[in-house]
């Protein structure tokens, strides 16, 4: 019975071409833009390598200071400032220190190659976990002594050395100034801003003065708590230390703000700062915007679902008489319209999928992104299936349900009022 | 007292036929009212009508247009339901029929031809005479095709089968609903006017069809006629007249 109901399906859906054409898009279309934009926030925020435990991991990336006459600051926060402050907590395992990424000339040949470099301290290669291809990170001693060594990805030592085998030991050049190149690791894509760079090296070789008493900078933290849970601790820890942090010109700074928090929590604060004025992290607030436009984005295709499908079994009534007519019960005929349903939305959500697969591949093909690479969320898959299957049952068991309780002639003649 | 009256009414030509005298009542009507409501008037389709129609009898209805043919049909094909009265099948009135048990019914008892055809046009025409098999549970698909096939062949059609019937002619459409009729095998067949869009010879060849069914098979027929000619090679001849029968 199962097979003859599909072979219905697929002959009515064959026969209907438009319709299933409209229909199957609306599924697919809708389905691939989620999976792209899950890809991409999966992308930058998910926990992949180096940022594997993300879940132990709070960033300090912003300081925002609020002036009296109700100007506002905003700035990455200076080395001094970490180091003094932040580098002092108790309660967390380790704080990183790093420096925000820049391009920075680089020579083969005559060719120039920019490279973006960060300066970092050596807790950074404790606190991330890089997959070292060869070689090793630098350590407590080449940060203290202020050793000219750098990690490279492999992407740059193709570049600059031609190969990404046995380069450790060998020079590069940045800024005029040679590097020993201690290790390679595999590519971090550019959406992770905190751990990417091309060349990482130890931030003692910046040419600025790193203790400069200053609040603002360019470098950020990165806090390793004990466990997860101990997060908290840590941002009670850390909310007390700012509190504590003096104001360089008290007559003109009300306060500043200076917050240790969750990677999409940290990017949040930023993001919502005109509506949330540095009072919060945003991060309901976020939610609440994304889960707003993901509502409506998936409600017109829900909507446009239920209205085909409701039509399309009213225009089909006397098909339904038909089938009573010669035997069909109630329940075989619902059976065969949920069966036709969960085809077509499982045959949009296979094509979306697809969609999705393909486009994703672009997106990292084209390199818009530097060293992306994206990866479909099943489980996202599997809920807007679930959604997409469930308003497909709901919009086609319905009004089956209501045309096979009719008497035959009333299926028959049709259903117009 | 109301089957004393439905007795004697159809008593006259049951008598007429040895065949149905002694065999039982397949289908009786009995006091059979239709009224159709709509917001401005009232149409009595049907007016206390009284039939008893006897198993391997073969029936016909006359009439005019408007008089109430199609409904009677219906109604005895458990397509429709009366505003009141009762129809009986093998003795047992349909009200106390389970929906289950009614489309068990219509799928191996009956056999229906729609004035309007009523094919699916999604379907081929192969697909639309398997239909009654379709539902029939422990037919396999090799059976349903071939008897289809088969019952495509008696009404001509079997050089159509992979055709949709907005392929198909008028006349071609309603040897296909014919075919869908006669693929169950049914022990009723309920024909509304089934040669109504035939040539005389085509219209001959259906005729001869359902005779032969109704002699060799024993199949009970109704079926609703404008032909004169037709309705006198039936056993029994029975006239409406605005919603009544009027002989
Ligand atoms: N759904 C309906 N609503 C209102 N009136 C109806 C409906 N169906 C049929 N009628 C009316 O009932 C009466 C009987 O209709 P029916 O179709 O049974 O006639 P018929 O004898 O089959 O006619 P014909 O020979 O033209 O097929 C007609 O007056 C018709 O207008
Ligand atoms: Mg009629």
């Amino acid at each position: 019975m199962l097979l003859s109901y599909l072979k219905i399906a697929w002959k009515v859906l064959l026969r209907r071409k438009f319709f299933t054409f409209i229909s199957l898009f609306g599924i697919s279309f809708t389905l691939m833009v989620l999976l792209v934009v899950v890809a991409l926030f999966d992308h930058a925020v998910g926990p992949h390598a180096p940022e594997t435990r993300l879940d132990r991991m709070l960033f300090v990336n912003f300081l925002h200071i609020k002036y009296k006459n109700g100007g506002n600051q905003n700035s990455p926060p200076s080395y001094y400032l970490l180091n003094r402050y932040v580098r002092q907590l108790r309660t967390p395992a380790k704080v990183a220190i790093h420096s925000l990424f820049h391009a920075t000339p680089s020579y083969v040949g005559n060719t120039r190659l920019d490279l973006d470099l960060k300066y970092t301290d050596d807790a950074f290669w404790q606190v991330l976990d890089f997959t070292f291809a060869e070689g090793k990170p630098f350590g407590e001693a080449e940060v203290k002594s202020a050793a000219r060594v750098a990690v490279i990805n492999r992407t740059t030592a193709r570049k600059y050395f031609g190969t990404d085998q046995g380069v450790v030991g060998r020079t590069i050049e940045i800024n005029q100034t040679a590097f020993r190149v201690l290790g390679v690791v595999e590519d971090v894509p550019v959406m992770r801003i905190s751990s990417y760079a091309d060349v990482w090296v130890p931030l003692t070789t910046s040419p600025n003065d790193l203790n400069r008493v200053t609040l603002t900078g360019e470098f950020a933290a990165i806090i390793l708590a004990k466990s997860p849970a101990d997060k908290a601790a840590v941002q009670a820890e850390f909310d007390q230390m700012v509190k504590r942090i003096p104001l360089p010109d008290p007559k003109e700074m009300d306060h500043l703000d200076l917050h240790a928090d969750e990677i999409l929590a940290s990017y949040s604060r930023q993001l919502m700062s005109p509506l949330t004025n540095y009072t919060s992290d945003g991060l309901n607030m976020l939610y609440s915007i994304l889960g707003g436009l993901a509502l409506l984005f998936m409600l017109l295709p829900a909507l446009n679902l239920v209205n085909i499908n409701v039509s399309r079994i009213m225009e089909r009534s006397s098909e339904i008489g038909v089938r009573k007519a010669f035997g069909a019960t109630s329940r075989t005929l619902i059976g065969q319209f949920l069966v036709e349903n969960v085809f077509l939305t499982a045959l949009g959500g296979l094509l979306g999928l697809l969609m999705a697969y393909v486009a994703l591949q672009l997106i990292g093909g084209a390199q818009i992104l530097a060293y992306a690479q994206f990866e479909l969320n099943w489980r996202i898959f599997g809920w807007a299936l679930l959604v997409t299957l469930f308003f497909g049952v709901l919009s086609g068991g319905y009004p089956a349900f209501k045309m096979s309780r009719l008497l035959p002639v009333q299926a028959l003649k049709g259903v117009r009022n | 007292m109301e089957n004393i009256l439905a007795q004697s009414a159809v008593r006259p030509q049951a008598t007429a036929a040895t065949l149905a005298a002694t065999a039982q009542p397949v289908i009786q009507l009995r006091d059979i009212e239709k009224v159709y409501q709509t917001k401005t008037i009232e149409t009595v389709a049907l007016n206390r009508v009284n039939l008893t129609i006897h198993k391997g009898e073969f029936v016909s209805i006359m009439g005019p247009s408007g008089c109430g043919k199609s409904t009677l049909l219906s109604i005895i094909g458990l397509l429709d339901e009366p505003t009141s009265g009762v129809i009986e099948l093998d003795g047992r009135p349909v009200q106390s029929y389970s929906d289950k048990e009614l489309a068990a019914l219509r799928n191996q008892k009956i056999g229906f031809v729609f004035q309007s055809y009523h094919l699916i046009n999604d379907l081929s025409v192969l697909d639309n005479v398997e239909l009654p098999l379709l539902y029939r549970s422990g037919v396999g698909g090799r059976e349903r095709r071939e008897r289809a096939y088969a019952a495509l062949d008696k009404v001509g059609l079997s050089a159509r089968t992979n055709h949709f019937p907005s392929q198909l002619s008028g006349g071609q459409r309603q040897r296909v609903a014919i075919a869908r009729a006669l693929a169950g095998n049914p022990e009723i067949i309920l024909a509304d006017e089934p040669t109504g869009n035939l040539d005389s010879v085509m219209g001959e060849e259906i005729m001869d069809l359902l005779l032969g069914l109704n002699r060799q098979e024993g199949t009970t027929i109704v079926m609703v006629t404008h032909d004169e000619q037709q309705a006198h090679k039936t056993q029994r001849l029975i006239r409406f007249f605005d919603g009544s029968q009027v002989q």
